[in-house]
């Protein structure tokens, strides 16, 4: 401690030489109060756990995986294989068996299921609880229990859906009691009702989420300007689309942003639901899930390529959103 | 001076929490090494303390191992040592007593290979692990114990001092499946598993019209037989079976291993159970649930409405839910007989880890455990298991203390024993297991309509089996 002390002391003295400026000391002779600038240093103090978890704990790992995916390395049982350098091979195979779109197809549509009703209903939802001319009562519990799904955890939900909707579960039970059908449906044999229930998790799980978020947005907007729209005689439906929407804008980008990026990495829930494989036919195989398989048998370089090709779609696909839904006013 | 000082205070706080962070992880680290401990001043009290109580404890474990450390994927095992080990006292599920050694059993489930992750894990450190640490026993299954029984992680039991003739009474396959390549044998197991159809004597009745083994096996002696019954049964209201119940009775009879030359080979027998299923699943004959799930299950009940399933003697005891008043098996319900093909399924080998540090109990708990009669036949009494002892399973046979009332008072002993008998091992390969799961996983896409033909169906698989092992090649 008494080292770190005076070295970012002596550095503000070269600091202020440099700059033309005041020592503190000299400061201190012409007015006493101006001694604020030297706090500055506390900042990077305070700034060093979490650079140093950073670090270790992402920038280092980050490194290594981009290191390892220009290696041959795996285990086939107790046999360990490699690390030999092979260069970009590992990309190579990855990009031409193709299946990486398969997969990432897989993905975006799964993503979307969930998130165009999401997006959809928690506008919706945002758009009434922050309406005050509709008096909602009870809005505290009706917010509480809409978040409520994000706190089960992803993998104990999916296993709840995955008993509910087995071939012998309760849905089907119910359905058949009801004489709407008379043989089980086989939920997870169809490609279309399990991505549909993987969606519709996503949807339950995060839509409380996105509603406070918007809500939050809606908030920020200058209440005079709905009262000026409604004084000039704007009906609900106009204020909502030519004021919020707009003034709402930036959120909604964030909104989009995160949650396809969150969509990209969606994991646990179809790997829960399908015990990992990705079943019927590989159609709910995402591509994180991917991943996965080749873990078992700790292949890091085929592992390490597929995950930094991930990183780069994720970063185009951010940027292509970020571009398309511009925050500059003058569009 | 004052916002300084809180600065200060503040800031050595944020610090010192962070090192103060490493510091605690430090001392929890269970076999931290003294010399690492001693670069981080903040853990050094605690560090000390955890060293002197691991070299007390070394001292102590001068002679033998004080705890022992047994690793397996279910509590079958415990259980057998609970109900028959002579001394061995349960302390807890996971905890026990022999003497005054701790066995703890580390019980880590096979779903998505968990269990061989973690004994890959451990193994190969076994010999330089803590003395308390070490693994001294572990479990493994007929599909991959070629992959631990060909390393040097499993210790030959000669080396523990048990001879041949210890195991004269032991089946051949049983020794066959866990002789590593230089003819050491490395394991031992109690069960011969060979396997047959296990029938619902309800379903036989109404579809058959008679619940005689003898009758019954008629009705199922071949695989065109067993079609024909099939559409029987699917004309009385039942289904035959799960398809991946009859997937062992063929792979078990396949006249190639999987892996030839580094190369995954379909064989034609497993071809013939993809062609025979695909027509008996889309016949609505028969089902396509996963083994152990809930769907496959529920044919363990009347209302379940199954004809049969396929399994060895610890299915009888272990998988049909004899305990539950409603099941088919706590009344009698169900018949034994050998079906279309005779073949074997499972069984548990015991194996000692290399760098056990208590040899001799090992010893025990093996010769005992899997060659002692009066124990064996314990076993097979109380359990219903098939033992892998030639001289209790005559025994068994030949009247009728060998009758399970699961069965409805039927002797299986006779036909089991003639089994093990038949059972052919040199086939088998380190990749069984991956092979299996995966082309069960893809033909039940197959099966389901979701892949429109075979070929699209094997693709998957051979993708599958490259991402499991990547160093084997395809078609």
């Amino acid at each position: 401690m008494q080292q770190a002390k005076c070295l970012p002391a002596q550095a503000d003295r070269h600091f202020f030489r440099e700059t033309g400026m005041l020592t503190p000391e000299e400061n201190t002779m012409n007015n006493k109060k101006s001694k604020v600038v030297q706090y500055n240093r506390w900042g990077y103090i305070f700034l060093i756990p979490f650079l140093v978890t950073y670090v270790i704990f992402q920038l280092v790992p980050l490194a290594d995986t981009i290191w390892n995916s220009f290696f041959e390395n795996y285990r086939s049982g107790l046999k360990q294989i490699g690390p030999n350098f092979i260069g970009l091979a590992n990309y190579a195979k990855i990009l031409s068996q193709g299946d990486l779109w398969k997969y990432a197809g897989n993905t975006m549509i799964m993503w979307l299921i969930g998130f165009v009703p999401q997006i959809v209903v928690s506008l919706l939802l945002g758009a009434w609880f922050t309406d005050p001319s509709l008096r909602l009562k009870a809005q505290r519990f009706f917010k509480t229990v809409i978040y409520l799904p994000n706190l089960i955890m992803a993998s104990a939900f999916a296993m709840l859906f995955f008993t509910l909707f087995s071939d012998g579960g309760p849905v089907n039970s119910i359905l058949m009691n009801l004489h709407i059908i008379s043989q089980p449906y086989r939920f997870f044999a169809s490609v279309a009702a399990s991505r549909i229930l993987v969606g519709f998790m996503l949807f339950i799980m995060w839509f409380g989420n996105t509603t406070i978020l918007l809500m939050a947005g809606m908030m920020g907007i200058d209440q005079s300007l709905f009262e000026a729209a409604e004084v000039d005689g704007a009906t609900a439906r106009q204020i909502f689309f030519k004021i919020t929407l707009p003034l709402l804008r930036p959120i909604l980008v964030y909104v989009l942003i995160t949650s396809l990026i969150g969509g990209l990495q969606m994991f646990d829930v179809p790997q829960v639901l399908t015990n990992g494989t990705g079943d019927p036919a590989r159609s709910t195989m995402t591509m994180i899930m991917w991943l996965n398989k080749h873990l078992y048998s700790k292949n890091f370089g085929m592992g390490g390529a597929l995950s930094v090709l991930l990183f780069i779609i994720t970063g185009i696909l951010s940027i292509v959103v970020f571009k398309f839904t511009g925050t500059d006013t003058d569009k | 001076m004052k916002k300084k000082l809180l600065s200060v205070v503040l800031a050595s706080t944020v610090v010192a929490g962070l090192a103060a962070g490493c510091g605690s992880s430090n001392s929890a680290a269970p076999a931290a090494s003294t010399a690492k401990d001693e670069a981080a001043p903040a853990a050094t009290q605690a560090a000390t303390e955890a060293a002197t109580e691991a070299a007390t404890e070394e001292t102590a474990a001068a002679d033998e191992g004080k705890v022992l450390n047994i690793e397996c994927w279910n509590t079958e095992f415990q259980s057998r040592i609970t109900d028959h080990y002579p001394g061995y006292e349960k302390v807890d599920d996971t905890t026990g007593k022999i003497g005054d050694v701790t066995v703890n059993w580390h019980i880590t489930p096979s779903d998505n290979n968990a269990y061989q992750n973690n004994l890959d894990q451990v193994l190969p450190d076994n010999a330089s692990a803590d003395a308390d640490k070490k693994v001294d026993l572990f479990l493994m299954e007929a599909d991959y114990a070629k992959k631990y029984v060909n390393a040097d992680v499993t210790m030959p039991i000669k080396d523990l001092g048990i001879t041949d003739d210890d195991l004269k009474d032991q089946y051949q396959y049983t020794k066959d499946i866990v002789k590593d390549s230089n003819g050491d044998l490395k394991g031992l197991t109690w069960q011969a598993c060979s396997a047959g159809l296990i029938y619902n004597r309800e379903a036989a009745k109404a579809a058959l019209g008679t619940d005689d083994p003898e009758k019954v096996q008629e009705a199922v002696k071949d695989w065109d037989a067993f079609k024909a019954t099939a559409e029987k049964m699917k004309k009385a209201g039942y289904t035959m079976c799960s398809v991946n119940d009859t997937y062992r009775v063929y792979s078990n009879n396949v006249s190639a291993p999987w892996v030839q030359d580094g190369k995954v080979v379909v064989d034609d027998n497993i071809k013939a159970w993809v062609d025979d299923s695909k027509a008996l699943a889309d016949a609505g004959e028969e089902n396509t649930f996963d083994l152990w799930g809930d769907d496959w299950a529920k044919g363990k009940y009347p209302d379940g409405k199954v004809f049969c399933y396929f399994g060895p003697a610890w299915f009888f005891n272990f998988s049909l839910s004899a305990d539950d008043a409603k099941s088919i098996a706590a009344n009698g319900g169900w018949g034994y007989v050998v079906g279309p093909q005779s073949f074997y399924w499972g069984g548990t080998w015991i194996a000692a880890a290399n760098g056990t540090d208590n040899p001799s109990l090992v010893k025990d708990i093996m010769l005992k455990m899997t060659t002692d009669p009066t124990i064996m036949k314990e076993i097979a009494q109380k359990d219903s298991d098939c033992v892998n002892n030639k001289t209790v399973l005559t025994d068994l046979a030949s009247d009728d203390s060998g009758n399970l009332a699961l069965l409805g008072g039927e002797n299986p002993y006779k036909m089991l024993a003639d089994g093990a008998e038949k059972v052919d091992m040199s086939n088998i390969s380190d990749y069984d297991q991956g092979c299996n799961e995966e082309f069960q996983k893809a033909m039940k896409g197959y099966f389901d309509g979701n892949y429109k033909t075979y070929d699209d169906a094997l693709a998957a698989f051979n993708k599958a089996i490259t991402e499991k092992y990547p160093d084997l090649t395809t078609d």
